[in-house]
């Protein structure tokens, strides 16, 4: 049992991350990337919520009817993503306009609804709440690199500060703009994705 | 009605679901295998959105707002959109089986589809802004506009999406990179051309 508990958290980070190999999430998980700040609350954020979501629902598995599942689901997501929303405008006001609608999307994450539809409905609330920090850490992990990237090339910054020293621009240095754009968040996933296939062969398509 | 057409212009190709905000991304890369399949989702996603989307409105302007309870408009927006997936689903299964075959999971899936949500929250956030930003969404109309416009948007790059992927099957792609690697990388590359449409002044 310990071993089984011990899996439910450590899978998700490397060898089936939520990110990578399952492809959930992946709307807020590019979009927020520009910056490492609101990246790393994003992925607290999410953290706490699967964590939650899932303890709750794996207590209420037995009590659900099946047909109407999904709405339970959503409104109990729903429920946790409000009050993370209103707790976030409280105390951390810059990001969460910074976030701005991509906190009320937790609700859609597809990593959200996945946990809960393939591990809380079948597990005991201690097993779900393992498997929901590790799925919200596998998830940050990945927000924390290509944040990191991103930020680092984009702006010569990192959490905000200067990184790249002064002399370097004088140099004629330049940040790479296109870093910040869109697609580069996409090109980015998709190195890393790359990257952990080369590692991971057994997840190569054929 | 000049803004109603401006507005529709601008949600689908400068400000384009998939491309500038990523809303929508798990159904659009795990169902952009072939064209077909694509244009059935891409239809559905049209359709619901034109369906919740005014519906959220009314319910933001005239029942949330004046009673002061916006905080609960991520849990009624929610229900609203379950809501109406449940009944396309089953207007779909009743006259198309086919189509409802090839969607499968998908189609319940919608409702946790980041595109519509989103929508309604930028709809959320766009209520308040000056009558002269074209984005902006002052009245009902305005809502079936964008309600519209974002969704063909997000049909438009989904198909386009499958087209090129159809005909990826047959490339020398890097074993490591193939399937959701590549994928990426490609809506990267349509993500930079449809920066192109961000200059354009409407």
């Amino acid at each position: 049992m310990a071993n089984k508990n011990n899996e439910a958290l450590k899978q998700p980070m490397w060898a089936n991350n939520p990110v990578l190999v399952q492809i959930l999430g992946i709307c807020s998980a590019l979009a927020v990337t520009a910056q490492l700040k609101p990246a790393i609350v994003m992925g607290l954020s999410v953290t706490i919520i699967v964590a939650m979501a899932n303890v709750i629902i794996s207590l209420l598995r037995n009590t659900i009817p099946n047909r109407i599942r999904i709405i339970i689901q959503l409104v109990v997501v729903a429920a946790l993503v409000t009050i993370v929303s209103e707790i976030l405008k409280a105390f951390a006001y810059d990001v969460s306009v910074q976030l701005s609608v991509y906190v009320g999307l937790i609700i859609t994450n597809c990593i959200l609804m996945g946990r809960l539809e393939a591990f809380a409905m079948q597990n005991g609330p201690w097993a779900s709440f393992l498997d929901g920090i590790g799925n919200g850490l596998g998830y940050a992990a990945i927000l924390i690199v290509v944040a990191f990237v991103r930020e680092l090339f984009g702006s010569g910054t990192l959490f905000g500060f200067q990184v790249v020293p002064q002399c370097f621009y004088e140099a004629g240095y330049l940040n790479n703009g296109l870093m910040i754009m869109p697609p580069m968040a996409l090109v980015l996933v998709g190195c890393v994705i790359w990257f952990h296939r080369a590692k991971n062969k057994d997840l190569q398509e054929n | 009605m000049e803004h109603f057409f401006s507005l529709f212009v601008r949600s689908i190709f400068v400000d384009n679901m998939v491309f500038a905000f990523f809303l929508g991304m798990c159904s659009f890369l795990a169902v952009s295998k072939n064209v077909k399949t694509a244009l059935g989702l891409g239809a559905a996603v049209i359709f619901v959105q034109f369906i919740t989307l005014p519906v959220n409105y009314l319910l933001q302007t005239k029942v949330l707002d004046p009673m002061g309870l916006g905080f609960l408009s991520f849990i009624l927006f929610i229900a609203v959109i379950a809501g109406i997936v449940q009944l396309v689903e089953m207007i779909v299964e009743k006259f198309s089986p086919s189509l409802y075959n090839s969607l499968g999971i998908f189609l319940p899936l919608i409702a946790v589809n980041c595109a519509i949500m989103g929508g309604s929250l930028f709809m959320q956030q766009r209520i308040g802004m000056d009558p002269d930003n074209t984005q902006a969404i002052t009245c009902f109309g305005d809502s079936i506009a964008f309600a519209l416009g974002s969704g063909i948007g997000w049909a438009l790059a989904i198909v386009c999406l499958a087209a090129i992927r159809e005909k990826m099957e047959y490339c020398d792609i890097p074993k490591p990179l193939k399937g959701v690697g590549i994928t990426f990388i490609t809506v990267g590359l349509m993500a930079m051309a449809f920066m192109c449409f961000s200059g354009l002044s409407i």
